[in-house]
């Protein structure tokens, strides 16, 4: 997977990667935050958007205002919204399920809310905050090849990070605080600390997250870009790419960001093989949320585990066939 | 004078409000209440039904409009408990939830699939000058409404102590085992309540439409019932109906008192901070049990 | 076994198949002789209605000259791009069709400001009638961007001016207290410097009711408008379906519709319509003609819509959102013309910005383009990329829009003041040095 994510800037057009690649990545990492949070520790989250406009705002200021180098100013922007993620978690403490869901959701309207009633910049009134070109160390990320690398870097780092987290002594903890509360805390895993741990390392993740938008992907933090459809389009990503799954994060996300194409050029086509004209945008964009929903449905209902157990199913599919294909060719042991 | 005048009349459309945002909240308690699951979707539900109401209007005029859109939800509601939350029966609150998320994203683009996207009003035929009482001016729309908010709310809570089916949503969601032994017809009494949320759907999409026009934001302002719900407890309807006239008040005083400092725009978050405010401190809500689930 | 490994076979190969297909599927063709203008479109969404009546004016008028000729020979081939107004959508726009561009216009203002940096770069001129950035107007500044027309700060100025005219002069304005209502974000708080150095000039007083999107519950704020307040004039800065909110708030609390005037994008039918006859005379800005009584409109329903070519409902035509796209298209072929000319073809984003800053729509041309009276006069230059706009104002009366006031502009000197302000301080933001 690595290996292919590397070489992709050398064979994808340069289209792909703005616009595909790049925020596919991106939100992966946003969408593996909101698995540790709501898919191991079994915590609803509503607001995941909200903290990535936090992470996307705190970097854009820091970088464009005072100068902060890029990567510390994206440590910043997880930081600020680990915080905020922290405090939001503290009702999570006494109550579980849907009244943690509905203190997400109130703080992602609040938050959204606070960005937009905060002036900015010297010269008044505007909401969205562009960054000056990015520059580390003298090198300019300009192009989209670079910026994908920057990309690239920082969610592997984190991506690995969570890895191990969720497959360390924590995640377990987690995904015992999801299955039973109680029976937890009987056995010692201290509710309070592992719950705040989780939000705090969903929103960290989802303020990096934020700040990459920024520095990598559109230059530009607009409050209009977080609002509550895409804390729900998050949610989709981690239920369609399976839930407790680091892969799956990933999978639903370029899953998700595809499949307005998918459903554009697939009703495009079946306009045209009946004869009719063009499909008209407003129904293709009300049919993704059909579609959305359905998928959502089906996922639960049908694959809980989502894609990513479709991938493994697929990869050990083809391993077996390697290998009695090895096997034939003679001389396998 | 005129500053206690203005404080009453605020605190009178807030109040209003408040009531509307409470028959909302209904719809959430109701099913809440049945099967335990939490609908996100009841906002889409809002919306569906007060297109739907509509788009007859033109054809069949408003009461016909209402009678099959009442069949329409109806059909909805039971088919949506049949098709998608059965199956989910038994997965855990998160999974339920998520797949309330899925039928509300469903439910909105079919619903702008069929009526289309233009936003529309709804003229119930109220006159909008203001009713004098004395100095105070009150809204005569925004009377009518909140009244009929609390005619249903009323028809609700009569439904729940004196029907069998009422009784047997109240004997299901205390203990659903023992209410299948006992031989609560569960599978009706789901039905039943579905088609009631339906029903309340359609009567607050078409009040809140006449106030706001029928369009997308609907769904979000259903999403305000939320905030009512934690304050009044999500399994109290008296609690539902105090929430819904304290969250009102909040916005309104909020709006006009706060935010003469903050540069106003306070309005709409009020909600959601005073909820924020109860869950820390007061999670069970006004009227709820105090013995929180914690399975 | 082999039964298995053939279907799944057959799986591979059709998603590889789709795989592969999809990115091609979206790319357009060029065929020689024709221009492809991509065009970014918000069909969904609460922003639809005033949006696709933009297009649709947009359409029709290169219909109309494709049925002329086309520009000098060349036919405009449009595609469409749905964005919903969304940001990350509107760039996935951009990129889909990056290097055809010939001028941007998403027609909405947080799209504007994301795309900035790409056009930039890319030197695609990216437009924002009556919105978008109001420093825009700077050309030097912002060599990609422009305003085209009547710029916010043009706008709240003009505004203001008109209020003076009601009450028989500016300098009956003093004492006066002014509500502005307004959606709370960088649209609605764009006129803010605007009205504090009119205030400072004139004497009258005014204060902000910000409202978070969709800014559907205003009651509180109209209450507090009307009977605490008091205000004498209360100016709207709203957008989509908030509206047509303040017409039902403003009779609950009993305050006088007249005194209510609607800025220029809550200036459509479809904005004021839902209300319907609670609306009756209401005032809202414009910055250009209403109606079908202009040549240019008139041409297009006798030659598209009767030869079956219209993209809008016919009952839309003259509307005000459709004449909005009708003169959008009048200034992009002209841009495009321009270019042409200057440039030969075949044309790329560049090309088309230089025809833009030669764009010189006097008396005389847009009585050739049957223009007169539905749009103001528009010459612009590498320095001013339009902005400095007068507005129009229209009452409604239940079914439609009726001008009632002559031309009334800005005050020049205060908004060209604050341009050249804030294009300073957008220099020194993001370091950029001011280009060609």
């Amino acid at each position: 997977m690595l290996a292919m994510a590397v070489a992709a800037p050398f064979v994808l057009s340069e289209y792909w990667i703005k616009a595909i690649l790049i925020p596919t990545i991106i939100f992966g990492l946003s969408a593996l935050g909101l698995n540790i949070v709501s898919g191991y520790a079994g915590l609803i989250s509503m607001g995941q958007a909200a903290f990535m406009a936090l992470g996307a705002f705190s970097a854009v200021i820091a970088y464009g205002r005072f100068g902060v180098p890029v990567p510390l100013a994206i440590l910043l922007g997880g930081t600020v919204a680990a915080l905020v993620g922290v405090v939001v978690g503290t009702p999570s403490l006494r109550i579980k399920g849907l009244y943690l869901m509905v203190a997400t959701l109130a703080s992602q309207f609040i938050i959204i809310w606070a960005l937009q009633r905060v002036p900015w910049t010297g010269s008044g009134s505007f909401a969205t905050l562009n960054t000056p070109p990015v520059r580390i160390a003298g090198f300019d990320f300009s192009t989209p090849t670079a910026k994908y690398y920057l990309v690239l870097v920082v969610v592997a780092l984190m991506t690995l990070f969570g890895w191990n987290l969720v497959r360390s002594r924590i995640g377990r903890a987690w995904m015992a605080l999801r299955e039973h509360d109680i029976a937890a805390s009987i056995m010692g895993v201290s509710m309070l600390r592992y719950k705040l741990l989780a939000f705090l390392v969903s929103s960290f993740y989802a303020g990096v997250a934020g700040s990459l938008v920024v520095f990598g992907w559109t230059g530009a933090a607009s409050v209009q870009e977080y609002e509550l459809d895409v804390s729900i389009k998050i949610l989709g990503m981690i239920i369609i790419g399976g839930l407790g799954s680091v892969l799956g994060s990933f999978l639903g996300a370029a899953f998700i960001l595809l499949l307005p194409i998918l459903i554009a050029v697939a009703m495009q086509r079946v306009a045209a093989l009946t004869g009719g004209g063009t499909v008209s945008v407003d129904i293709l964009a009300n049919a993704e949320h059909v579609v959305f929903g359905a998928l959502i449905l089906f996922f639960l209902i049908r694959e809980p585990q989502g894609l990513a157990k479709l991938w493994f199913g697929l990869a050990s599919w083809v391993d077996r066939r390697t290998g009695t294909f090895k096997a034939t060719k003679g001389g396998g042991k | 004078m005129g500053e206690l005048i203005f404080g009453i009349e605020l605190l009178i459309t807030g109040m209003l409000i408040g009531l509307m945002y409470s028959m909302v909240a209904l719809g959430f308690v109701l099913i809440y209440k049945a099967s335990s699951v939490f609908n996100f979707a009841q906002g889409a539900m809002t919306l569906f039904a007060a297109l739907t109401v509509v788009g007859l209007i033109p054809h069949v005029g408003l009461l016909w409009a209402l009678l099959i859109a009442a069949v329409v939800m109806c059909v909805v509601a039971v088919g949506a408990e049949r098709i998608v939350f059965r199956p989910l029966m038994g997965s855990s609150q998160l999974t339920i939830f998520m797949g309330t998320v899925g039928f509300a994203s469903i439910l909105e683009g079919a619903s702008q699939i069929m009526w289309g996207t233009k936003p529309r009003g709804l003229q119930l035929g109220i006159p909008s000058e203001p009713l004098k009482l004395g100095e105070v001016f009150v809204s005569k729309p925004d009377l009518i409404s909140a009244a009929i908010a609390g005619l249903l709310v009323i028809a609700i809570v009569l439904f729940f102590k004196r029907t069998r089916i009422g009784l047997g949503l109240r004997a299901i969601a205390d203990d659903p085992a023992a209410a299948a032994v006992v031989g609560i017809p569960l599978r009706r009494v789901w039905a039943v309540a579905w088609a009631l949320a339906g029903m309340i759907a359609i009567a607050s999409g078409v009040l809140w439409g006449s106030r706001i026009g029928v369009h997308f934001g609907m769904s979000l302002i259903a999403l305000k019932a939320l905030p009512v719900l934690i304050i009044g407890g999500i399994d109290s309807v008296a609690g539902v109906i105090v929430a819904g006239l304290i969250i009102g008040a909040a916005e309104a005083l909020g709006e006009g008192y706060i935010g003469t400092y903050i540069g106003g725009g306070v309005q709409d978050v009020m909600a959601y901070v005073v909820a924020l405010l109860f869950l820390m401190f007061r999670p069970a809500g006004l009227f709820g049990q105090t013995a929180i689930q914690r399975l | 076994m082999k039964k298995a490994g053939m279907w799944c076979k057959a799986a591979w190969a059709g998603v590889a198949a789709v795989a592969v297909a999809a990115p091609f599927a979206v790319n357009a063709q060029q065929y020689k002789g024709e221009i492809l203008h991509p065009m970014m479109v918000t069909r969904t969404g609460p922003f639809a209605t005033a949006s696709t009546g933009v297009t649709a004016g947009q359409q029709d008028y290169y219909t109309l000259v494709n049925m002329a000729g086309g520009i000098d020979g060349y036919k405009i081939v449009w595609e469409e791009c749905e964005f919903e107004y969304k940001v990350p959508r509107a760039l996935e726009c951009y990129e889909r069709y990056k290097g055809k561009w010939k001028m941007v216009y998403p027609n909405s203002t947080p799209a504007i400001f994301a795309l900035a940096e790409r056009v930039t770069k890319d030197e695609v001129l990216a437009i924002n009638l009556a919105g978008g950035r109001s420093d825009s107007s700077d050309g030097e500044t912002f060599p990609y961007l422009a305003p085209v027309i009547a710029n916010f700060w043009a706008q709240a100025t003009s505004t203001i001016a008109y209020i003076g005219q009601l009450e028989g002069g500016m300098d009956k304005l003093k004492g006066k207290k002014i509500a502005y209502i307004h959606l709370d974000n960088d649209y609605g708080r764009q006129p803010f410097p605007m009205f504090d150095e009119l205030a400072k000039k004139y004497g009258f007083e005014w204060k902000s009711w910000a409202l978070s999107w969709p800014a559907l519950e205003q009651s509180a704020a109209w209450v507090d408008i009307a009977r605490r307040y008091r205000a004498d004039y209360a100016v709207g800065w709203l957008y989509g379906q908030s509206c047509a909110v303040p017409y039902t708030e403003i009779a609950k609390v009993g305050y006088p519709m007249n005194k209510y005037i609607g800025s220029l994008w809550c200036g459509t039918e479809d904005d004021v319509g839902p209300a319907g006859p609670l609306a009756k005379d209401t005032v809202t800005a414009n910055f250009h003609g209403v109606g079908k009584d202009f040549p240019v409109i008139k041409e297009i329903e006798a030659k598209v819509y009767k030869a079956g070519k219209g993209n809008a409902e016919p009952a839309r035509v003259g509307s005000v959102a459709y004449n909005r796209g009708v003169i959008t298209g009048i200034i992009i072929v002209e841009a495009m013309r321009n270019g042409l000319k200057a440039k030969g073809a075949p044309l790329d984003g560049k090309k088309v910005r230089d025809g833009y800053r030669m764009i010189k729509l006097d008396d005389a041309r847009l009585k050739q383009l049957g223009a007169t009276g539905l749009m103001p006069n528009l010459v612009f230059s590498e320095k001013y990329h339009g902005g400095m706009d007068s507005q129009l104002f229209q009452k409604w009366d239940g079914t439609k829009f009726t001008t009632i006031s002559k031309w009334i502009p800005p005050d020049q000197a205060m908004v060209q003041a604050k341009i050249d302000e804030s294009a300073k301080a957008f220099r020194e933001q993001t370091k950029a040095a001011p280009a060609k």
